[in-house]
């Protein structure tokens, strides 16, 4: 069995900070991660490895950088890495790069299961997913939480839902989206990851023509969605910071709530 | 292809700075330039009064849409039951197509449908399009894409809504795919820009400390998904809508065939509908723990409302998944929100700030919470609290 994992390299923006006096984020010295949510599809098809000894490859589309979340992949026990960067992939939507996404997957060619998070920290849309799966054709499920069992060019899958949760057979090849696993990702082992930071490592770069791509089709030229413009949350009132001892403060703030018969 | 800046030009004014959304412009000395990050995306272009940022990407031909026409909502329905968010979306469809000067449709796939129709128009549609059938009873993605993709192709919409449930964000992509079309995830606001009459996406952006408006000019519909509760329905009196029984044949595409519900499970813990609460005490990072969320309970109790928590509260395992309030859980408006030990990232706010009453519990006086609370307590929640309880004696 062939697994591509897609993860992601985001920065950990439970560390993200506010300047305080331009309301810009403040971007330096925050570490960049690998996307929690493509850890636990990485989890899976790890898992999927020790069980029937899948090949897992471990693919990221971003800058040069995006290089050491594939060596994590390879440290927690993926076969091979391919980092695909390109000037040209800059600024993609999610139709931009669930196409270069799709193209190297058609590139890579012999798989049997497409695995990626459910969504990345730094965006939160849940797009890119689920466009890989409609540009390749695949059947798709969403927020997938467990991998009941694989058989027969079948896999039994289990997810979640606002009601609750559904399982779901789909005939390979297929993609899946992960979310909330129940067991925590495994770190990677030191041995792997020194073999990963090796020059003869098994991550492949590609770029633009490596996956047969136009230029127009990529990127910021190849998307179908622009940020117009960027600007601070609204603040919408001006709190009223209510001053004394706790009793005081208590006692002003209840009063108020009676005030406005909110009790 | 890029952009760089013309130093004899640059007056140093850093206007590029700030309306650069990737952070991709700095100051070397008195002078502005972009850094090897940049994509090109153009909006240190419209901000510099200097004309000193220049670039050589062409800008692109905007193809020519006047055949796609009306606000279209792809409503969701279960049981019979159609899920309040396909309301609330037909209420902002309302005002977008008012401004447009167009019509709002509505597409509702599923099986048991019929009966919604009165409801539909009822709350502002002017044309439905039922496509009913047995095969759409249990839903897959794979079979909606199918039919819904179909419809928009015949019914040409300008824009096109869709809840941001579970369902809807599985749905809304491959759709978008599918159509070619552009699509903005998790939209706060929705409003049309004036002169060129397109559909402006405002969504909270990059880590979420930025709101993020958007634009798909290159292809129609215009595609955004709306969390439950964002919106506001809106009855209209008297309404008389059209009603398409639109006849379904489910293509077996391979993507079809090869999926298949073996089970579904309902539960009902899962059905917690914040927004209908009239009190809501939440918990962030700063409650601590199980401790800080029992007073919060007993808060809760004390008004007669929910619990609900920030994302984190939720991934710390203090409150459940259904009860995360924010970007990647609820929108909720209730009467009183009450924001205890929760510092306010921009994600929790979406889900909040439109509530009527807001008061703020937190240690830190510079916490971004009291930016949005009426009234705001500077202190650590686990004496305030208990303070409450005591003296609505409780």
């Amino acid at each position: 069995m062939k697994i591509v994992v897609l993860i992601k390299q985001v920065p950990d923006t439970t560390e993200v900070k506010l300047d305080k006096k331009t309301g810009n984020l403040i971007r330096e010295g925050v570490d960049s991660i690998v996307n929690p949510d493509d850890r636990q599809a990485l989890e899976l098809a790890l898992q999927l490895k020790d069980d029937c000894q899948a090949m897992v490859t471990a693919v990221s589309m971003g800058p040069p950088q995006a290089v050491d979340v594939l060596s994590e992949a390879l440290g927690m026990g993926c076969d091979a890495a391919v980092l695909l960067t390109d000037r040209a992939f800059a600024g993609a939507d999610t139709w931009a790069t669930s196409t270069t996404l799709g193209k190297a997957i058609e590139k890579i060619g012999d798989f049997d299961l497409i695995l990626c998070g459910y969504q990345a920290i730094d965006g939160d849309t849940a797009q890119t997913g689920p466009q890989i799966a409609e540009y390749l054709g695949l059947p798709q499920a969403c927020y997938v939480d467990n991998i009941e069992n694989v058989e027969a060019g079948k896999i039994t899958v289990t997810r979640r839902n606002d009601e609750g949760y559904e399982r779901l057979s789909l005939t390979l090849p297929a993609l899946l989206t992960v979310s909330k696993i129940t067991v925590a990702p495994r770190y990677p082992m030191m041995g792997n990851l020194i073999d990963a930071g090796c020059e003869d490592a098994a991550i492949q770069i590609w770029n633009a023509v490596d996956i047969g791509a136009l230029n127009s089709e990529l990127g910021m030229e190849g998307s179908l969605t622009q940020v117009v413009k960027t600007f601070s949350p609204k603040t919408k009132r001006a709190g009223e910071l209510l001053e004394g001892d706790v009793p005081e403060m208590v006692s002003e703030l209840l009063g108020k709530v009676r005030q406005a018969h909110l009790i | 292809m890029g952009v760089w800046i013309d130093s004899e030009l640059c007056n140093g004014c850093k206007r590029c700075l700030k309306a650069c959304p990737y952070d991709a412009v700095a100051m070397r000395g008195d002078k502005a330039v972009i850094l090897e990050h940049c994509t090109a995306c153009g909006a240190c272009i419209e901000a510099c009064r200097q004309d000193a940022v220049k670039t050589d990407v062409v800008a692109r031909e905007i193809p020519d849409f006047s055949d796609h026409r009306g606000v279209w909502v792809l409503a969701e329905a279960q049981g019979g039951e159609l899920n309040p968010v396909s309301l609330e979306l037909l209420g902002e469809a309302q005002e977008l197509a008012r401004t447009l000067g167009q019509k709002v449709g509505v597409i509702l796939p599923g099986w048991d449908i019929a009966g919604l129709a009165p409801t539909l128009a009822r709350f502002g549609a002017a044309k439905i399009c039922l496509a009913e059938d047995k095969a759409l009873a249990t839903y897959r993605v794979e079979i909606y894409t199918e039919i819904v993709a179909e419809l928009v192709a015949e019914y040409k919409p300008d824009i096109l809504l869709i809840g941001a449930t579970s369902r809807g964000r599985e749905l809304a992509p491959r759709l978008a795919r599918r159509l070619k079309a552009g699509l903005t995830a998790d939209c706060t606001m929705l409003e049309i820009d004036p002169d060129e009459k397109i559909l402006l996406q405002t969504r909270p952006a990059f880590g979420g400390n930025v709101m993020a408006t958007i634009a798909s000019r290159y292809s129609r519909p215009q595609m955004a998904t709306v969390r439950p509760g964002v919106m506001q329905p809106c009855e209209c009196e008297g309404s008389q809508a059209e009603i398409i029984n639109h006849l379904v044949k489910v293509p077996e595409t391979p993507a079809v065939a090869a999926a298949k519900v073996l089970e579904v499970v309902r539960e009902a813990k899962r059905k917690v509908r914040l927004n209908e609460a009239k009190v809501i005490v939440a918990g962030g990072r700063g409650t601590g723990g199980e401790m800080g969320f029992k007073l919060i309970e007993k808060l809760a109790e004390g008004f007669g409302g929910e619990v609900a928590g920030t994302r984190i509260a939720v991934e710390e395992g203090w409150v459940p998944v259904e009860r995360q309030v924010g970007q990647t859980g609820q929108a909720v408006r209730p009467e009183l929100y009450i924001a205890c030990g929760i510092s306010g990232a921009v994600q929790h706010r979406a889900g909040m700030q439109d509530s009527r009453y807001i008061i703020a519990i937190n240690k830190d006086p510079g916490a971004p919470i009291f930016s949005v609370a009426d009234w705001g307590i500077v202190g650590d929640l686990h004496q305030i609290i208990p303070e409450m309880l005591t003296q609505m004696a409780l």
